[in-house]
């Protein structure tokens, strides 16, 4: 049985359930919990539920302490933006205890924040900014892309022990979809193929996923058939099903909302260089943001940022076929 | 709090016990058989052995890169606290982590950061995970004078007073952050006045005389027990080596040296305690080469480990 939720309402139902199930699961962060009547706030207590100060470096490293003492906290963050003023605790505290201490200890704990929220907020509050995390060995990467993905992947990061970046993109926040009743779990490192398709391999993540989805429609209409994969999960990625589905495609186009320099599509794209160069029939094609701070003005947010067109577009390019005139 | 005889002599033997080992690091980093970066706490052991020595396993302990003497008093043992520094496989974490990050669950010391400052809000948590628990255990961090300019500290600070956990912070103040002297660093000279707006309660003691460290800690101890807190004591203290093994140390005052080494807090303690009848000469002597054989048998076990083989590299990354 399933039922149709917002993405944002996804995420919160799999906090509620693991709370309910585990004891040790915490919840806190800025602006949480302010009413009597937050409905976490009512199920759990204030012990476990809790505002913070603007403190981002102690709730992220308060989290760490916590968790190196057995329990998990999920931090609320709200701006993917605000992890980067505690940095050394996201980096240099949370992933590397673990190893440093030689598998000694475990940090169980989960970093809940949005990002690119490209609807006018400017410069500082809708970079894509996962790709800072991809390359921190003992983190975890995740972007849901739907409701039901919002959901299990949260429920699994609640579960795992280590640090796990949970990004959300805001511009899915009210975005409906089915989400399956009780507990829902999608484990980590499984890419989905949200389309089947022949001619053409797109990887997209997060909010690309829907204008992949939307271009591979409109070159259904063209005869070109797209396969699209949503990988869920960057780290641990599942370069087996990219590799696969580009042995049977032979090209590549991948979309990323990051800019492009040292974002996690060049790393896809180095794998597939290095792993799937045999299978290659064009080069590969990416397609990201420009290397530019996403601007304020509407015209200029869309020429910075990939759509339907420049996806569409790089298809052509791999096919080396001209795109049809709408 | 008065000190009986039984518990000073534990301090001395403590504080023989990190000195023994920090001397010898000295001579294995001479040799290279120790590797990396060493920040040595010879001068300062008043303050691990007089907060350490009254916790118990179950109380977390986090520490910093300077944090062999407070892993030494808080009891983690010393032949796979030597293998660590050696990076062998049998160290306390298979030699991966070194002198800065040496972690001991069992005996609660929880771990050490490389970065000042870094582990402030982790003892937070972990007071708040034992408010939870609702026992009577207890965190301590410790932390240097060079974390108090930090915004580690300060946020960590107001969080800990915000939601009264039993954390006492312990800053060890030398003076020194790093290569430069506290004047030039802040206004502030008493690392104690920085957090007096909180209210919560807070001491400056003489870090070298651990009987005045063991004190002030034993009563914001017992009063952590009961669920109070946070609590902040700063101990006045000395590193009588630099910054790290191999700093030339161009920064230092040769006179205030000179005035440091009378106040070296094994001498004081051993001078107290003979003063007050608690040990005789022949006693200290048994002490002192007690502590020296244990560290040398340490450091045969050590060399007798063989270091990790590559297999380890990517095993451990994750959980």
């Amino acid at each position: 049985m399933s039922h149709e939720i917002p993405y944002i309402a996804a995420i919160g139902e799999a906090i509620q359930l693991e709370m309910a199930r585990d004891e040790d699961v915490l919840y806190f962060g800025q602006n949480i919990a302010t009413t009597e009547n937050d409905e976490f706030l009512k199920a759990f207590g204030s012990d476990r539920v809790r505002v913070t100060p603007i403190s981002e470096t102690a709730e992220i490293g308060m989290a760490i302490g916590a968790a190196l003492a057995g329990l998990r906290p999920v931090v609320e963050l709200y701006m993917a933006e605000f992890m980067l003023v505690a940095m050394n605790q996201v980096v240099n505290e949370a992933p590397r205890f673990r190893y440093m201490s030689g598998g000694r200890v475990k940090v169980p704990l989960v970093l809940k924040a949005g990002y690119g929220f490209t609807a006018g907020w400017a410069g500082q509050h809708t970079g894509s900014i996962y790709g800072m995390f991809t390359g921190v060995p003992g983190l975890k990467v995740v972007l849901p892309s739907t409701a039901a993905d919002a959901k299990g992947l949260m429920a699994t990061a609640i579960r795992d022990d280590n640090p796990v970046c949970y990004f959300h993109h805001y511009l899915l926040t009210l975005e409906h979809g089915e989400v399956p009743d009780g507990e829902y779990l999608v484990p980590f490192g499984q890419a989905a193929i949200r389309r089947e398709g022949g001619d053409v391999t797109i990887v997209a993540t997060g909010y690309m996923v829907d204008k992949a989805l939307a271009a591979a429609e409109s070159l259904a209409a063209e005869g070109i058939s797209a396969e699209v994969i949503d990988p869920r999960t960057l780290v641990p990625l599942d370069i087996e099903t990219i590799l696969t589905s580009v042995e049977k495609t032979g090209r590549l186009v991948l979309v990323d909302q990051a800019t492009r320099y040292g974002s996690p599509a060049a790393a896809i794209a180095a794998d597939v260089a290095e792993y799937g160069f045999s299978s290659l029939k064009a080069p590969i094609k990416q397609v990201t943001a420009l290397d530019a701070t996403i601007a304020y003005s509407e015209p200029m947010e869309a020429f910075v940022l990939p759509d339907e067109a420049k996806i569409s577009a790089a298809v052509h390019q791999t096919l080396g076929s001209a795109p049809v005139a709408a | 709090m008065t000190l009986k005889p039984e518990a000073g002599r534990r301090l001395l033997s403590t504080m023989w016990r990190i000195r023994a080992f920090e001397e010898r690091v000295v001579q294995l980093k001479r040799t290279l058989q120790v590797h990396g970066l060493i920040h040595l706490s010879i001068g300062g052991e008043g303050v691990a052995a007089g907060v350490c020595c009254q916790l118990r396993d179950d109380d977390a302990v986090y520490s910093g890169h300077r944090g062999h003497g407070h892993a030494i008093a808080k009891g983690v043992p010393l032949t796979p606290m030597m293998a660590e520094l050696m990076g062998r496989v049998d160290g306390l974490c298979h030699g991966l982590g070194g002198s800065m990050h040496l972690v001991d669950r069992e005996h609660g010391f929880m771990g050490a950061t490389g970065v000042v400052g870094g582990n402030l809000p982790l003892a937070v948590g972990d007071a708040l995970a034992a408010r939870l628990e609702g026992g009577d255990r207890v965190a301590v961090v410790f932390f240097g004078d060079g974390a108090v300019q930090s915004g580690n500290f300060h946020e960590s600070v107001n969080l800990a007073a915000l939601w009264e956990l039993p954390v006492v912070f312990v800053c060890e103040n030398n003076g020194f952050a790093e290569f430069t002297s506290r004047a030039e660093h802040s206004t502030v000279e008493r690392v104690s006045d920085v957090v007096a707006p909180y209210g919560f309660a807070r001491e400056t003691v003489d870090g070298s005389d651990v009987a005045a460290v063991w004190s002030a800690f034993g009563g914001f101890l017992s009063q952590a027990r009961k669920h109070s807190g946070p609590f902040l004591l700063e101990c006045l203290t000395h590193r009588r080596r630099g910054h790290y093994e191999g700093d030339a140390q161009e920064y230092r005052d040769e006179s205030a040296e000179r005035e440091w080494e009378l106040r070296d807090p094994i001498a004081r303690f051993q001078a107290e305690v003979r003063r007050r009848k608690w040990v005789g000469v022949p006693t200290l002597e048994v002490i002192e080469s007690g502590a020296r054989a244990e560290v040398e048998e340490a450091v045969e076990l050590a060399k007798a480990s063989p270091f990790p083989t590559p297999e380890l590299a990517a095993s451990l990354v994750y959980a």
